[in-house]
């Protein structure tokens, strides 16, 4: 399989092509042609994987990896094994004398995403069943996921950046069409159009970037980047120009400050959209990236020396934006969405304070939590009268057990709670973060912690806790969408002790975290203290937030705040306007550009461009006139009294001749042509 | 197949001519007849193409084949001298292909005054020009088939256009007839200037402007700039575009927007840069700036316009400033690009006024504000637009992706040249370009999304909310499908252009270094 991935994307690209083909014949069954094959990718990326670590152990000299790994047997294996990726690739264009490829290259990051992005997709496409019945778009909608599948897993695979950029925008389309599949509402095509300019707008970076580093390198390929940005030649100036591209490529996609806005809105599509590709998937594609090209950004940002990067301000940051803004929200998926904002934030954090394994390890685990939140959050509205709105919600945990618990579940770990697969990862992060000497990040991790412990109470308890305060009667959704919550309760909860560092399991290291072409990263012990302390923080969070919630259910302690402080009214406002970003981009930058800039370049091309065309041609017209009237009609006239008459005849022919019918310029342009050719051939043949 | 080899490029000049001839001899009221004819002229030329491809020499994409070379009019010596390389394959046979499309696609709706006899008549006869220049080795040849398409064109516009026909039609034959004046200025420059006086385009490029002094070459290109970059159109010789695309029958947009526009940047390629290389050194950073500023002008200029076709006649502006940008590093990368561009625009632009005409015809309009739902009423054509809107705007795994990334990609590092812009600093300059364009990739996006979430997403105003709306008809189907076939293929496998084009493009950027 390691040689044959090119299968995995290939499945669902063809169930797309199929169900575009014939699902309108095939009606409620072409959903299932679907996901029988992303089943089908989902157990070929797991042949992959285990694949995969063979070749590692056979490399590394462990055997019985597996085994050893479902045992709980420690390995420490210090030696440093290089375990090269597999690599497939044929022409795919050319220039010069160069030819470009197009194909797979297959580590341990590789078969990691793809069993994510097949597992994700296959639930969320069973779960979409139940979720989508009766929707008039019904096979369109599993066309748009199995694009999709195959886009997303087209990236996972790409053997060089051409094909990554090919993938990242593919995905991109099926999220504008996703987001906007309900485009009868004008608020639903609107986010799918700002959702896609906003990720177009990081992507100049990241064009850029992949040019930047073509020219340095000399090759688009993954492997070739990461040796020579590995290497000792390599040219530093350069790469940080390529690794500051590709940042702002990275923003716009894996919705970082300032390019986050479009992610929010992007909730207008489907929930099960959201889950798949707002959350576990499309968006982690620039987290992926900087995983992927690594090095680069290693040796760009200068990683190893400590000190504040691009990088990881960026992620910082967001991590404390996105989740202050999960606090105003009303709309459950827009708590989630803020959330998923401020997780991605830990994520590039990670790789920018040299925590490569723990971003990675945070991505694998999010993904699984993240889509059971927003799963849920789906189920919750089937339920409760088609809302989000958590202002009519309430008191679902008695009417909705399975989807309360694998919520609360979901929760628990996104908050970090030991020992679900949250703890794990978001701990790893911390303890590196300072391990690497990136202590001021460690601390804004743990206000991130905080933060998000108590958003995740507060939208738990106004969602399950309390009286219900919607219409309707809840009620407990079915089998196809709550079978699916289950599974991903299962690994929200399990997925983290795959790199439980404590019990001797440091799989992400030793299987995921690349040998070749990969710079030197530490790797933190466990440490105690700091899990305690995390994990002490979320427990403070999340008994600050419920007793304030449940004291404040019918009032809340805020709004009487707000009325009292003008300064707490001002801040309050700026978060509910999100901080007012979405005012710059939309009404001044681009209401600028499609107003004002826009109108006034139109202008110029039809008054001032096309006014000198215009005029000339008018002029031309005055100057034929004058020189017809004066010139011809006066002096010649005048001065030659015989030719006076002639002059008179021919004149009068012109004029007919001018009177605008260009036909008759032509005819006789081209009959004098006609003619000269004619007379030339026939000279040249004499 | 030696006689194919010896006559495909004759036939493929002039078979439309005979289809001309003998739509000339039916009577105009056997409408059915006609349209056979000409439809099998096409498809016979269309043929020779197909036949063409198939022995084409890819392997040695870079030389001339099916070369002719006959005396013709020896006074000044113009040799009736033809051959194809991989540049001109491609352009070919989009030509051929595009002009099979237009005469289905016109099957049962010709427009206003009807007349599908003098209609036909013309398209074939754009044919003969189109094809002919493509393939033209010889500068008087080639001049004579370049001006050739100016009066058909002309005609169309004029006779079955818009209200405003007469003033569209005179504003493009005046401008282009102008440009083409200069640029035979020039040829007759070059013919008397260079060291030995011929017209042949491969002895000339041989020479490479040997002979001819530095300022004298930069005036004689000065006058193949004009030529071609109003033919192209570069900004600021553009503005007849928008009104003759506004005005002309959808076949004439068509054709105008996937061939015509070609001629100029293929003159470019093909004579100005291989023949006079050291003018083009110092001409280029000028071409690379005019051609940004086209990009960015021309988008700017769609984000202001509310009638559809006037929109995606400006995009052309914007979408042959990349062609441009291209061609103006004069390097392979550059180059390559600029062949792919020119194919995949002419496919995509080319379906964008197809589907605008289809509009038109079904609503009476192609005022944006008054459209709208699209997707709901007549899906099949929505969901055609919404693909080529993808494609327009440079969508990777669709065709439009390989003319412009290339293009953007080859602004990074150009051929060396003349002292230019920005205290001579190329590498510079040609770097600011580079962001420039990319910027303008979003922009793309901007107002293709815009027309788009105007014409198709929403729900059908109350104006057309009764009318009875056809989606696509059968003509229609059998025109498009072979083109979003190719866009489609084109994107997801490029190879099968760049191995065409590579070859021959790596003739020209040898010359500057590349």
């Amino acid at each position: 399989m390691l040689q044959n991935a090119w299968l995995v994307p290939s499945l669902p690209a063809a169930a797309f092509l199929v169900i575009l083909l014939f699902g309108k014949r095939a009606g409620k069954s072409a959903a299932w042609w679907g996901i029988t094959a992303v089943a089908a990718s989902f157990v070929a990326s797991c042949v992959a994987a285990v694949q995969w670590v063979q070749r590692v152990d056979d490399a590394t000299g462990t055997s019985n990896g597996l085994a050893a790994f479902t045992k709980g047997v420690v390995t420490t294996n210090d030696v440093h094994h290089v375990v090269k990726p597999v690599t497939e690739s044929v022409t795919w264009w050319q220039n010069g004398a160069v030819k470009f490829g197009v194909g797979t290259y297959v580590d341990g990051l590789t078969v990691l995403m793809l069993v994510v992005v097949t597992l994700v997709s296959l639930l969320v496409q069973i779960y979409s069943v139940a979720y989508m019945r009766g929707d008039r778009r019904f096979t369109w909608y599993f066309a748009a996921l199995s694009l999709f599948t195959a886009s997303m897993l087209t990236l996972v695979v790409a053997e060089n950046t051409i094909q990554l950029l090919v993938g990242w925008e593919l995905v991109g389309l099926c999220s504008f069409m996703l987001i906007g599949h309900w485009w009868e509402e004008p608020e639903n095509s609107r986010a799918a159009i700002k959702a896609f300019l906003t990720t177009r707008t990081g992507d100049i970076g990241l064009m850029i970037g992949i040019i930047v580093l073509f020219f340095t390198v000399g090759s688009f390929g993954v492997g070739a980047t990461n040796l020579y940005a590995t290497g000792a030649g390599a040219h530093h100036d350069l790469l940080l120009a390529a690794a500051v591209c590709l940042m702002v490529g990275i923003i716009g996609k894996s919705g970082q400050f300032p390019l986050h806005t479009w992610l929010p809105d992007a909730m207008a599509g489907p929930t099960p959209v959201s889950a798949l590709i707002h959350a576990a998937t499309m968006v982690v594609a620039g987290v992926f990236l900087g995983a992927r090209l690594y090095p680069v950004f290693f040796n760009g940002f200068s990683i190893a020396s400590g000190g504040v990067n691009f990088m990881a301000l960026i992620g910082g940051v967001t991590i404390v934006i996105g989740a202050v803004l999960a606090f105003v929200q009303h709309d459950i998926k827009k708590v989630l969405a803020y959330s998923t904002i401020s997780q991605l934030g830990y994520m590039v954090m990670a790789l920018g304070v040299g925590a490569w394994s723990a971003a990675v390890f945070h991505l694998f685990t999010h993904a699984f939590f993240k889509a059971l939140l927003f799963l849920g959050a789906g189920s919750v509205s089937h339920s409760a009268g088609h809302t989000f709105d958590m202002r009519e919600m309430g008191g679902l945990r008695k009417p909705m057990p399975i989807t309360f618990w694998t919520f609360l579940i979901g929760s628990a770990a996104l908050a970090g709670i030991f020992p679900l697969a949250g703890f794990w990862s978001k701990d790893e992060i911390l303890v590196n973060a300072g391990a690497n000497g990136f202590d001021a990040f460690l601390i804004v991790g743990l206000i991130g912690a905080f933060l998000t412990a108590a958003y995740m109470t507060r939208a738990v308890w106004l969602t399950f806790f309390g009286e219900f305060r919607g219409h309707g009667h809840p009620h407990e959704s079915e089998r196809l969408i709550t079978g699916p919550l289950v599974v991903l309760g299962a690994l929200s909860v399990g997925a983290g002790v795959i790199n439980a560092a404590p019990l001797g399991l440091e799989k992400i290291k030793d299987w995921i975290e690349p040998t070749f072409a990969f710079p030197v990263v530490g790797h933190a012990a466990f440490d105690y203290p700091k899990a305690v302390l995390s994990v002490g923080i979320a427990v403070v969070a999340i008994g600050v937030a419920a007793y304030y919630w449940y004291r404040n259910a019918e009032r809340p302690l805020l709004s009487g705040l707000t009325q009292r402080s003008p300064l707490a009214r001002a801040g309050y406002r700026f978060l509910v306007n999100k901080y007012y970003l979405d005012d710059l981009y939309e009404k001044v930058i681009v209401g600028g550009i499609q107003g004002a800039v826009a109108r006034a370049t139109y202008w110029f091309d039809q008054h001032v461009i096309d006014g000198v065309v215009n005029g000339l041609g008018r002029g031309t017209t005055q100057l034929a006139h004058y020189t017809y009237d004066i010139v011809d009609q006066r002096l010649v006239d005048g001065a030659v009294n015989e030719l006076a008459h002639e002059a008179d005849q021919a004149g009068a022919e012109l004029r007919r001749v001018q009177s605008g019918r260009v036909q008759r310029y032509a005819l006789l342009l081209f009959g004098g042509v006609g003619i000269l050719s004619l007379a030339l051939f026939l000279t040249n043949t004499i | 197949m030696q006689w194919f080899d010896d006559s495909a490029l004759t036939l493929a000049a002039f078979i439309p001519l005979v289809g001309l001839a003998l739509v000339l001899l039916i009577p105009g009221a056997k409408e059915q007849a006609i349209k056979v004819t000409a439809l099998v002229a096409s498809v016979a030329a269309a043929l020779v193409g197909v036949g063409i491809l198939a022995d084409f020499d890819y392997s040695h994409a870079g030389r001339l084949q099916f070369t002719i070379d006959k005396p013709w009019i020896s006074v000044i010596k113009a040799r009736y001298h033809m051959g194809i390389d991989g540049i001109a394959l491609p352009l070919l046979i989009l030509s051929m292909l595009m002009v099979v499309a237009c005469v289905i696609y016109s099957w049962n709706h010709f427009p206003e005054p009807h007349s599908p006899k003098g209609f036909l008549a013309l398209i074939l006869l754009l044919e003969v020009g189109m094809n002919g220049t493509f393939i033209a080795q010889d500068l008087i040849l080639f001049f004579v088939f370049f001006e050739l398409v100016l009066l058909p064109m002309f005609f169309m516009i004029g006779v079955w256009g818009g209200p405003n026909r007469q003033y569209a039609a005179i504003k493009f034959f005046l401008f282009t007839l102008f440009g083409s004046a200069l640029m035979l200025v020039s040829f007759l420059a070059i013919f008397f200037l260079s060291k030995h006086q011929t017209f042949q385009m491969n002895e000339l490029a041989q020479l490479g402007g040997a002979g001819i002094a530095h300022g004298t070459q930069v005036l004689v290109f000065g006058g193949l700039f004009l030529g071609f970059a109003i033919k192209v159109p570069m900004f600021p010789f553009h503005t007849w575009l928008p009104d003759a695309h506004t005005e002309a029958p959808t076949v004439g947009s068509v054709l105008l927007a996937a061939i015509l526009l070609k001629l100029g940047t293929y003159g470019f390629i093909r004579i100005a840069l291989p023949i006079l290389p050291s003018a083009a050194r110092t001409w280029a950073p000028y071409i690379g700036l005019l051609a940004v500023i086209g990009i960015i002008y021309g988008a700017l200029c769609c984000l202001a316009q509310r009638d559809m076709k006037r929109l995606i006649a400006f995009s052309s502006v914007a979408h042959m400033g990349f062609v441009m940008l291209g061609i103006a590093t004069l390097t392979s990368f550059g180059l390559n690009a600029a062949v792919f561009g020119m194919v995949a625009h002419g496919l995509i632009t080319g379906m964008l006024f197809f589907i605008a005409g289809s509009v038109q015809e079904r609503y009476g309009t192609r005022e944006m504000r008054r459209l709208g739902g699209m997707l709901t009423q007549i899906p099949r054509l929505g969901w055609i637009l919404g693909f080529c809107v993808m494609a327009s705007l440079g969508l990777p795994g669709l065709a439009g992706f390989w003319g412009e990334f290339p293009a953007i990609l080859s602004a990074y590092s150009p051929a060396r040249l003349a002292p230019g812009l920005l205290n001579g600093d190329h590498l510079l300059t040609f770097r600011i370009f580079m962001v420039v364009a990319a910027i303008g990739t979003v922009l793309a996006a901007g107002y293709l999304l815009s027309m788009y979430q105007r014409v198709a997403f929403g729900s059908v105003g109350a104006e057309f909310e009764s009318a009875h709306v056809h989606d696509v008809h059968v003509p229609e189907w059998v025109a498009w499908t072979p083109l979003l076939l190719l866009i489609t293929a084109l994107g997801v496998y490029p190879n099968l252009l760049f191995h065409m084009s590579n070859g021959a493009v790596t003739n020209v950027s040898r010359i500057f270094g590349g």
